[in-house]
């Protein structure tokens, strides 16, 4: 094991440029870790490992998730229609590792390239993925720092007791004082999550946003006995959104009109408008029931190793 | 037009015809959300500061600003006069864009002059300049202690702090930036 990853930086080769990321000796043995960690818990549940293609003809729609060009092609903002496509072929259980790029964003934390894990199961929902996701961030934390007491920047984080559930429109109206569910403003939305809930989330145990308004719901199926909600949620972490899960939407009629609706509005706003995935839609129509969600690799590295800035834990800082 | 997302620390924009720098700068964006982008402004003109927020599709102004390279003259009443270089061009500059700069103006010292749509509003000076003390208490000698200070006095009038073991005639080194002592010149 020692020889594998040298605790001093080599002369000349990439770790160089790798800083040390207490208490490992540097971000690439930490990352090293988690990864195995990662492939370690999945593998263990009969997961398939997949890899889909990262350069694509066409990005899923998003209202405010914009593509890097490359050549006549993209670059992938997510793995998720490739993956559910798999799933719509019969696999039943995937996840993938691997990078992501998103224009323009960069910020402590944000890098416009950073790692993506995603999986997906069938006759899964939204619960299940998060049930799934607790026991995968316990065994994470673990393996790799050897605690489920995560260094927050306010004090330990706790992820082995409770994880307490709030939902969206009970955090908008005891946060920011207005009902976004009832209320459609998702500029107001945006605005107030950041300024107002995220802050008021506790920091001393992992916290999870559920039950967004169907307008926020992207690719999550509507609840069915309550429509004016989406099955999703979001996975906070020392006040760091770390994951977004979903009940995934599998009426390909919704999903289409979804789509249109948000290229209209990338177009109104002035924004590259992508082609319709017609494989997509098409493999909709044998989807599965499935729950899936999308988790920040290097955000979980933040959190693992009580770093505030993404630049800490990438191996290289080279933009 | 800048994009918002061009913005970045150390830019120059424009908001309501005045020039401001950007002096700290935050993206922020929840995972489906819309980017934020947080500014920390200082006016380039009154040296006032406010935060600004811009979210993603905003346009910002770009200022019509020139920064020449020129040379310092002279003093008249309510202006500093300087030169262009080459075409021996005389500048007027007000004495309110040189702020506490004029203490450290130094004939034919090299200056970089910000216009702002031809009116000059900020003078960079050299980063160091050398003056002599006129009026300051007497230094205890042997003491080259540097962080015990006292009150000194230059030419001009500026009153600086200096370490006990400066003298009357004594040439200091002074950071224009913040007017702060820096060294003893050996002399």
């Amino acid at each position: 094991m020692a020889a594998l990853i040298p605790d001093r930086p080599m002369r000349g080769g990439c770790a160089a440029d790798c800083a040390p990321l207490a208490p490992f000796a540097n971000v690439l043995q930490a990352r090293h870790r988690l990864l195995q960690a990662i492939r370690a818990y999945f593998c263990a549940r009969d997961y398939l490992e997949v890899e889909t293609p990262v350069r694509i003809p066409r990005p899923a729609l998003e209202d405010h998730i914009d593509a890097e060009p490359s050549g006549d092609c993209w670059l992938r903002t997510s793995p998720e229609l490739h993956m559910k496509r798999l799933l719509a072929s019969g696999y039943p259980r995937l996840f993938q590792l691997g990078p992501c790029f998103r224009k323009g964003e960069r910020g402590a934390r944000h890098h416009p390239e950073y790692s993506m894990l995603e999986w997906y199961r069938a006759g899964a929902d939204y619960q299940d993925i998060l049930e799934e996701t607790r026991e995968l961030v316990r065994h994470v934390a673990q393996a790799v720092i050897g605690t489920t007491q995560l260094p927050g920047t306010n004090g330990p984080i706790n992820v082995s007791g409770e994880w307490p559930l709030l939902s969206v429109r009970e955090a908008f109206v005891r946060y920011a004082g207005w009902d976004p569910v009832t209320e459609c403003d998702p500029q107001r939305f945006d605005l107030d999550l950041m300024d107002r809930v995220e802050p008021a989330l506790p920091m001393d145990r992992p916290t999870v946003l559920i039950d967004y308004p169907a307008y926020l719901g992207a690719l999550a199926r509507r609840k069915p006995d309550a429509p004016e909600l989406a099955e999703r949620w979001e996975l906070y972490l020392d006040g760091l959104e770390i994951a977004n899960a979903y009940s995934e939407l599998i009426d390909p009629v919704e999903q289409r009109a979804r789509f249109k609706a948000c290229a209209e509005g990338r177009a109104a706003r002035g924004q590259e408008v992508y082609g319709v995935d017609e494989a997509f839609l098409s493999a909709l129509e044998h989807m599965p029931s499935a729950g899936g969600i999308a988790l920040g690799v290097d955000r979980l590295l933040m959190v693992l190793t009580g770093r505030r800035d993404l630049d800490d834990v990438l191996p290289f800082r080279n933009d | 037009m800048y994009e918002v997302s061009e913005l970045r620390k150390g830019l120059k924009i424009e908001i309501d015809g005045a020039p401001y720098e950007i002096t700290d700068f935050t993206f922020a964006k929840p995972g489906k959300g819309q980017a934020i982008y947080r500014c920390k402004l200082r006016n380039l003109v009154t040296g006032s500061t406010q935060d600004k927020t811009y979210r993603s599709g905003d346009k910002v102004d770009q200022p019509s600003l020139a920064q020449r390279d020129l040379i310092y003259s002279y003093q008249d009443a309510e202006h500093y006069v300087f030169m262009e270089k080459e075409t021996y061009e005389q500048i007027m500059v007000e004495a309110a864009a040189l702020k506490d700069q004029h203490y450290f103006l130094i004939e034919d010292m090299e200056v970089k002059v910000l216009f702002f749509n031809d009116k000059a509003i900020e003078v960079s000076l050299p980063n160091f300049i050398e003056k002599r003390i006129v009026e300051t208490e007497p230094g205890v000698r042997g003491d080259t202690a540097t962080n015990v200070s006292k009150p000194a006095k230059l030419d001009n009038g500026y009153e600086i702090a200096v370490p006990i073991f400066i003298n009357e005639g004594d040439v200091i080194r002074i950071d224009t930036r913040d007017g702060s002592y820096n060294g003893r010149v050996n002399s």
